[in-house]
């Protein structure tokens, strides 16, 4: 597929607002989604839906081979070496709840200590703070380098024979620099610490084979990866999610009820209570399908570069700009800077004016907006729908937007 | 000049512009202009926090009429806050209290003020609502 022929899935890029093209750069927070996502959506609501698994008609076997089918593209698309570990979810949130909550449940007790990095989304945080409060467990912090970097180092510091677990994002939402998760795995691993990784953003920008980095939890959000909002993956290993105990409970996930007692449903339906998002889990077929298209296709590939180049370059030599999430080699094209004696805010609300839409604010990450010594930050966050020409506009409005403000 | 009156004029001011980036250019003059805010009053009590930009409020009564100083972090909530004085400053508290604030709609900057904005604006309004329905007699 030609750069173009991938813009023209995305019917929304050909728009304007405020009678100026739009140039959608949010991509971070949420993704457009492709017309052959759309057409998935349509054909489950249209001819597909049925409640899955237990009826035996016609309509629910349909419905139930779609949603399977989309369990085996993921567990595919991961490398994951069989669907039982594959368990769907809402999002990212969802799927770090579920772990926080079972495996705390089933390994975390008095005294013990979890280890999270300073640059988590609330998404990994919060739930983790949690589960601390709940079983007087403790919270420690991995501290970034002063260029945003991951010390590998630091963390082994940090592991004591009381950790039980380590949740760390694959691609923060707000630093966009790969994070030495395959190095941070071995070292837990090491000292038999399993490792959850967030990979909301990592999912987007790197190709993941769950066996190579060796993680024990991988969690993502179908919506930032072009399926229906409403979705969501936690791969966890077998071992893992065997002894952990249900999450939510009802329906779907339980072998047998009675009053004196109740069996529970083997993986993944343990932790799939309820009627599942039955109409938006086959997007994630669609979605994954041109996510690998996307990162396979050169041309496609030459203009990230080029962006990721552009933008790098022209925010790192402005000396009123400071761009966190430094070190060029593991950057992503998503940027998060400040300027200085300008608001976010204010810049956010001069580029949406001239149809840009980028996010201001403190990207769910007070933490680190703490750490960083920031109220918050102005991020552009590219996809490979967008194009150099785009970046290049992006920056020519920037310029306009800041010689307003100063 | 009255309530209904100071609106107006704001009104048919902004009415000049029908560029975006004009009426932005416009409220960040405003936003320089608006009169210093004391330091020493940007505590935590005075402080409306919101996801992207702060605004401090205080207010005073005198002879009857409610006095407003305010200020944000940034300029062009800074310029929206000025107006908001310049119209809602030295009115009586029911005045305000009776006011639906929607003049700021009428210049084309209602999503300014949506809630999902998330900035300390649509706070600081209902702060100086509650504050004139406080301070009625």
């Amino acid at each position: 597929m030609k750069l173009t022929q991938i813009r023209a899935q995305f019917p929304v890029l050909d728009s304007q607002v405020y009678g100026k093209p739009l140039v959608y750069l949010d991509n971070a927070a949420t993704a457009q989604r492709p017309l052959s996502v759309e057409a998935s959506w349509k054909q489950s609501v249209e001819q597909g839906n049925a409640n899955i698994h237990r009826a035996v008609h016609y309509l629910a076997g349909v419905a139930t081979d779609a949603y399977e089918n989309a369990r085996e593209a993921v567990r595919a698309y991961l490398n994951a070496s069989a669907k039982e570990e594959i368990v769907f979810t809402a999002g990212a949130t969802a799927g770090i709840n579920l772990v926080a909550y079972a495996f705390g449940e089933a390994f975390v007790g008095e005294g013990d200590e979890i280890i999270v990095s300073v640059a988590e989304h609330h998404s990994n945080l919060v739930p983790w703070q949690l589960l601390c409060r709940r079983k007087k467990a403790v919270l420690k912090v991995l501290d970034i380098a002063p260029d945003g970097s991951l010390p590998v180092e630091s963390l082994e510091k940090l592991i004591s024979e009381r950790t039980k677990i380590i949740a760390i994002s694959h691609i923060s939402n707000v630093l966009g620099l790969v994070n030495p998760v395959r190095e941070m795995v071995e070292v837990c691993h090491k000292h038999n610490v399993p490792v959850l990784v967030d990979g909301a953003q990592g999912i987007v920008h790197c190709a993941v084979d769950v066996q190579a980095l060796d993680c024990d939890f991988y969690a993502f959000s179908g919506h930032k990866i072009y399926a229906a909002t409403g979705t969501g993956v936690l791969y966890g290993k077998k071992k893992w999610l065997e002894a952990m105990p249900p999450f939510l409970s009802g329906g779907e996930m339980i072998h047998t009820v009675r009053f004196s007692g109740t069996t529970f449903a083997p993986l993944p339906q343990k932790f799939e209570a309820g009627t599942q998002n039955i109409n938006a889990v086959p997007t994630l077929v669609p979605a994954l399908a041109f996510a690998r298209e996307c990162r396979e296709n050169p041309e496609v590939e030459a203009e990230q570069e080029a962006i990721l180049d552009y933008v790098y370059k022209q925010l790192t030599e402005d000396e009123r700009i400071t761009l966190y999430g430094v070190p060029r080699g593991t950057k992503v094209p998503l940027f998060s800077f400040a300027v200085k004696g300008v608001h976010h805010e204010d810049l956010a609300l001069i580029l949406d004016k001239m149809g840009i839409a980028v996010r201001s604010g403190q990207m769910c990450a007070e933490p680190l907006m703490d750490r960083l010594g920031v109220t918050g930050l102005l991020r552009a966050s590219f996809a490979p729908y967008n194009t150099l020409e785009e970046a290049q506009y992006f920056i020519q409005c920037l310029n306009k937007a800041i010689n307003m403000l100063v | 000049m009255t309530l209904e009156e100071k609106k107006q004029e704001i009104i048919e001011e902004f009415a000049l512009y029908d560029e975006w980036l004009d009426k932005y250019q416009y409220l960040i003059e405003l936003g320089h202009n608006l009169d210093p805010f004391p330091e020493e009053e940007k505590t935590e009590e005075n402080t409306i926090k919101g996801c992207q930009s702060r605004v401090w409020l205080i207010s005073e009564k005198k002879d009857g009429k409610l006095l407003f100083r305010a200020d944000s972090d940034a300029i062009i909530t800074k310029g929206i806050i000025s107006l908001l004085v310049s119209v809602y400053s030295g009115r009586t508290p029911e005045e305000i209290a009776a006011d639906d604030f929607g003049f700021i709609g009428a210049i084309g900057l209602r999503e300014n003020l949506s809630p999902t904005r998330a900035n300390g604006l649509v706070s600081m309004i209902e702060r100086m609502k509650e504050i004139a329905g406080q301070s009625r007699q």
